[in-house]
């Protein structure tokens, strides 16, 4: 009798014994929007402080020219040859604009990448997808790729400018080869890796090769081919930057070589703020994509 | 009941060795099997854990080179798997980037025989027999093991196969669920008269679905006893209760009692 239907119960209490309904332990509370925006909250406030603090050696630096005294201590404050402030680089960027040849030095690299990038994701999953599905060709290639991954491709950049010249093919050649190690190493992991009790159902059904590898193979590897996309990135951008400094003709490597042997440092900042934000754009860009093709995937939590 | 119509599929001296990845020498998993399945019978397998009942299968199935014997399906040679063949895995086995309806069609759509909105019809029509009507755009990941488990039962079904071949198929799901996919698998199997090999662990479930239960002994498996059984149909989740039905029970129980003990000694004078 004790234990009624709690709604009831709590409506009309039957001759004045009150049944409490049972404490509702830890009720999850709606987050609030700090909890929700967390990360994007301290991550603004720790760069936004990192940037003033910066900014504000422009200021000491206009107080005190010849540094400050402390005591018998002297602290030098490191002159703008040395360490440009933000408002100082945002004005050599606003020169560079203006002056006008950044426009070109951005094509040209952003062509040197674009090309190497997108022939290092065609050639890498195709032969990622051939190295992990036919084992005697992965043993054929797999030499090579070791040889090759490990020895840092930046090396081979005096032979690819003797072969492709100091315009823009001998950075795309060293783009491609940068991206597409990763590229070609994570798809064959992903293929190799697929789930054997997988195959065994497509077996099973009377999967043909073909539909085996286009049912199973190619998106049970999809999570691996982005991984590998997303670190070649980042290994194309090192070629786009070294093959410039070393050799080139326009380019934003270029612009920053010439800038850092002429001591413009807010320049060379320019450019490498232009570099990172490439960099962080492609890689962002790339983690919607795989958001989206992860949709099946359990989540942690 | 085999007698009467007939022979579906036969097995003689079926033999099936693993190839060992680290040592030359092979695993004798199933020895010398003997069995018929008559067209349209309901067989079970039960048998010690380990003694080749899945291996046994998967060869039936095709997905395994026999290393010795025959399995002859309709009078022609069993060599690879094919669409007179379906198999319900252990593992649900499902492609965690298919929703339910595309982990169902799967089966179909490799076989090529129906397309498009029959195809998807079909599915949707075994999604709602196993009881997942309303989880058609649901991944995997988001479902119970049991749930799961009536997704590779569905994806089977719905290929529309001549024989049936089911391993553990509700051995993931909790009692009740499993009395109805019985009676369920039961309704449906009455209908069709497919015929199917069924293997479990669970006795109970054998009796109550088979017309014939074969035990395997201990690894290496062969067949060591046929107990056909005798119940009418369609049975009732109660027949379960009956005497006749206990019998049975009882005497399945001791056949592979006596081959669990068979095996511990083996064990122990080896050790
Ligand atoms: N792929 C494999 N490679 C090598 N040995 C295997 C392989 N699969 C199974 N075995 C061995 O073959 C024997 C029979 O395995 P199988 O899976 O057929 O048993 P089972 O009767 O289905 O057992 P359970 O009832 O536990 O599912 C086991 O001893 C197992 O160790
Ligand atoms: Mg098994």
């Amino acid at each position: 009798m004790a234990v009624t239907d709690r709604a009831t119960t709590r409506v009309a209490p039957r001759s004045g014994t009150i049944v409490e309904p049972a404490p509702v332990l830890a009720v999850p509370k709606p987050d609030t929007w700090f909890k929700r925006n967390e990360s994007k909250v301290i991550g603004t406030i720790s760069v936004t402080t990192f940037l003033v603090l910066w900014q504000s050696l422009g200021f000491v630096r206009a107080a005190w020219p010849q540094g400050i005294v402390l005591g018998g201590l002297k602290l030098a404050v490191p002159p703008t040859l040395f360490l440009p402030v933000p408002s100082e680089v945002i004005l050599a960027f606003r020169d560079l604009v203006q002056g006008g040849e950044l426009a070109q030095d951005v094509a040209v690299s952003l062509q040197e990448f674009a090309i190497g990038y997108v022939l290092a994701v065609v050639v890498g999953v195709l032969l990622g997808l051939g190295i992990g599905w036919y084992r005697r060709f992965s043993y054929a290639v797999d030499p090579f790729i070791t040889f090759f991954y490990a020895t840092p491709r930046i090396v081979l950049l005096p032979l690819l400018i003797i072969w492709f010249g100091i315009g823009i093919w001998s950075k795309i050649a060293v783009v491609f080869l940068g991206a597409f190690f990763a590229i070609v190493i994570n798809t064959a992991a992903g293929v190799r890796n697929l789930d054997a009790n997988l195959i065994k159902v497509a077996r099973s059904f009377g999967a043909t090769d073909l539909q085996l590898f286009r049912t199973i193979a190619l998106p049970g590897s999809v999570p691996f081919v982005l991984t590998g996309l997303r670190l070649g990135i980042g290994h194309a951008l090192v070629g786009v930057v070294v093959g410039e400094l070393v050799a080139a003709q326009h380019g934003i490597g270029r612009l920053m070589a010439i800038a850092g042997s002429t001591f413009q440092s807010d320049k060379v900042f320019a450019g490498l703020i232009i570099i990172a934000s490439a960099g962080m754009l492609t890689t962002l860009l790339l983690q919607r994509l795989e958001r989206r093709y992860e949709a099946w995937r359990p989540r942690a939590n | 009941m085999a007698d009467t119509v007939g022979v579906k599929l036969e097995a003689r001296g079926v033999t099936v060795h693993y190839r060992r990845r680290r040592s030359e020498d092979h695993f004798l998993a199933v020895d010398r099997a003997d069995l018929e399945v008559g067209e349209g019978e309901f067989v079970c397998i039960v048998g010690p854990s380990g003694c080749g009942k899945t291996t046994f299968l998967n060869a039936v199935d095709g997905l395994l080179p026999l290393t010795g014997g025959s399995l002859v399906l309709d009078g022609r040679a069993i060599t690879g798997p094919g669409p007179d063949r379906a198999l319900v895995f252990q593992q649900p086995s499902l492609l965690p980037w298919r929703t339910v309806l595309g982990n169902v069609i799967y089966g179909v759509e490799l076989r090529g025989a129906i397309t498009g909105a029959e195809a998807r019809e079909r599915a949707q029509r075994h999604i709602e027999l196993v009881g997942l009507k309303g989880f058609e755009d649901s991944f995997p990941s988001e479902l119970s093991g049991g749930m799961q488990q009536r997704v590779n039962l569905a994806r089977a079904l719905t290929t529309d196969p001549e024989v049936l071949l089911l391993d553990e198929p509700f051995g993931a799901l909790d009692a009740q669920t499993r009395e109805t996919m019985q009676l369920e698998l039961l309704r449906i199997w009455n209908q069709t008269r497919k015929t199917a090999i069924f293997i479990t662990h669970d006795i109970v479930e054998a009796v109550y679905l088979a017309d014939r239960v074969i035990v395997f002994t201990a690894r290496p498996g062969r067949v060591k006893m046929s107990v056909p059984i005798g119940l009418p149909r369609p049975r009732d989740l109660r027949i379960k209760r009956e005497p006749r039905f206990l019998e049975y029970e009882l005497k399945i129980w001791e056949s592979i009692r006596e081959e669990v003990m068979r095996s511990n000694d083996m064990e122990e004078r080896v050790a």
